[in-house]
């Protein structure tokens, strides 16, 4: 195995490059990028910016899968750049293209604007028939395993918008609402402690709603935290399906406990350390 | 309840049509299996067999049922298809109301020839 920290290959990165106020479109630059073992697409980038050109533009924050910032397309897939390592996808050459589907702000920047509009308008928060209970919760919800198993899964989105760009139905149809707002929308229908389904379902039912997803099932595959959204997007169907035939499920939000703390703590959870201060 | 309405019964319309067009298949391409329907000789498709089919309610209600479903299924899905070029409100809007000029002027002359070839071969039957 090769040792960590020395170089084992040269890759070529071939580097879509964009200017908006230069460039009338893009084109394409090729760096030499010296790979060690382990190094990331999002090291190989710094690599250029440190050594080679300073000019390119990318976005990240966190560099470990978490902020959803550095979504781009590696070897013509979708990927965060800084949870993918550059030798399990490349030999000798490696293209890195920003995220299609969306316009690009600069070089490897895409504008994820569209997609935020979209999340926003599904109302991806728990809804309350009483308001004030949105705002000041009385109490605890008891949610069982199975209850928050429903709808954990969808709730590790990062928002990054791999799915977004590998959707081939939003690729054609810009007002399609795409695999991330939809999941979004069904990981609130789906938690016990939500109100809003009915709400939610005026815009998953619209035109531009789940019923335009064609279940290929590329948004699933290219998740890199495993959310499923193809999965989500189906239960989402269903339960609109069973809705428009009246077989739907009645909101029933789950118990309240009331007061914090004054629940039954269940036999595997341990109990809160006392103060030390 | 807009595209879940839609979606749902071209939903259901596939699994009619599975069903009838799995019917057509038994009667028309596998007569080896047992000649379903089709008494006279060995093709199914001959003018007695036909006459034969069409003398009885429950299939000229399987040749609308089928007509129906098809065109239903295909045209939406035809919309389907040609909305996802992102065209502009009012280009949708024709478009929706010319397939569904299409789909009901042939659904209409499909059941009107049905309901001629029942009677026609009513007539037939009775000698
Ligand atoms: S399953 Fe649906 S949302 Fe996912 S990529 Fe396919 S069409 Fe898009
Ligand atoms: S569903 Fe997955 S791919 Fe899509 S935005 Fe969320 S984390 Fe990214
Ligand atoms: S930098 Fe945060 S997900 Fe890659």
């Amino acid at each position: 195995m090769a040792e960590a920290g020395k170089a084992v290959r040269q890759i070529a990165f071939h580097v879509t490059r964009y200017n908006p106020e230069r460039d009338r479109v893009p084109f394409v630059t090729s760096y030499q990028v010296p790979v060690r073992q382990g190094m990331t697409v999002l090291d190989g980038l710094h690599y250029i910016k440190d050594n080679l050109d300073a000019t390119l533009a990318w976005r990240y924050s966190c560099r470990m899968g978490i902020c959803g910032s550095c979504g781009m397309l590696l070897n013509g897939r979708p990927a965060l750049a800084c949870n993918t390592q550059i030798l399990h996808i490349a030999n000798a050459n490696l293209t890195v293209k920003p995220l299609p589907n969306f316009p690009i702000i600069r070089d490897l920047v895409p504008d994820l604007q569209s997609m935020f509009d979209k999340h926003r308008i599904v109302e991806p928060y728990i809804l309350h028939a009483n308001e004030a209970e949105s705002d000041f919760w009385a109490g605890e919800f008891y949610q069982s395993t199975e209850q928050l198993k429903s709808y954990l899964q969808f709730s590790y989105c990062i928002l990054c918008g791999c799915c977004m760009a590998a959707c081939p139905t939003l690729a054609t149809d810009t007002r399609y609402l795409g695999p991330m707002p939809l999941a979004a929308a069904q990981r609130y229908d789906a938690d016990t402690r939500d109100e809003g389904r009915h709400a939610r379902n005026a815009v998953t039912d619209a035109q531009s709603g789940v019923s335009h997803c064609h279940y290929a099932g590329e948004c699933s595959r290219v998740c890199p935290k495993g959310v499923d959204p193809a999965k989500a997007l189906q239960l989402l169907k269903r339960s609109l399906v069973l809705d428009y035939l009246h077989l739907g499920r009645q909101t029933s939000p789950c118990k309240k406990l009331q007061g914090p703390g004054n629940g039954t703590r269940l036999p595997d959870i341990a109990a809160v350390p006392k103060k030390t201060a | 309840m807009g595209g879940t309405r839609s979606w749902t019964w071209h939903m259901a319309a596939a699994v009619v049509l599975l069903f009838v067009l799995g019917m057509h298949m038994l009667i028309m391409h596998m007569a080896g299996t047992g000649h379903w329907f089709a008494p006279y000789g060995t093709e199914p498709s001959s003018m007695r067999n036909s006459l034969f089919r069409d003398e009885n309610p429950f299939f000229i209600f399987a040749y609308i049922l089928l007509l129906g479903v098809a065109l239903y299924h295909g045209l939406y899905g035809f919309r389907t298809i040609v909305f996802e070029l992102t065209l502009k409100p009012a280009t949708e809007k024709a478009i929706t109301i010319a397939l569904a000029v299409i789909g009901l002027g042939l659904f209409g002359l499909g059941t009107w020839a049905a309901l001629v070839a029942h009677r026609i071969a009513l007539a037939g039957a009775g000698g």
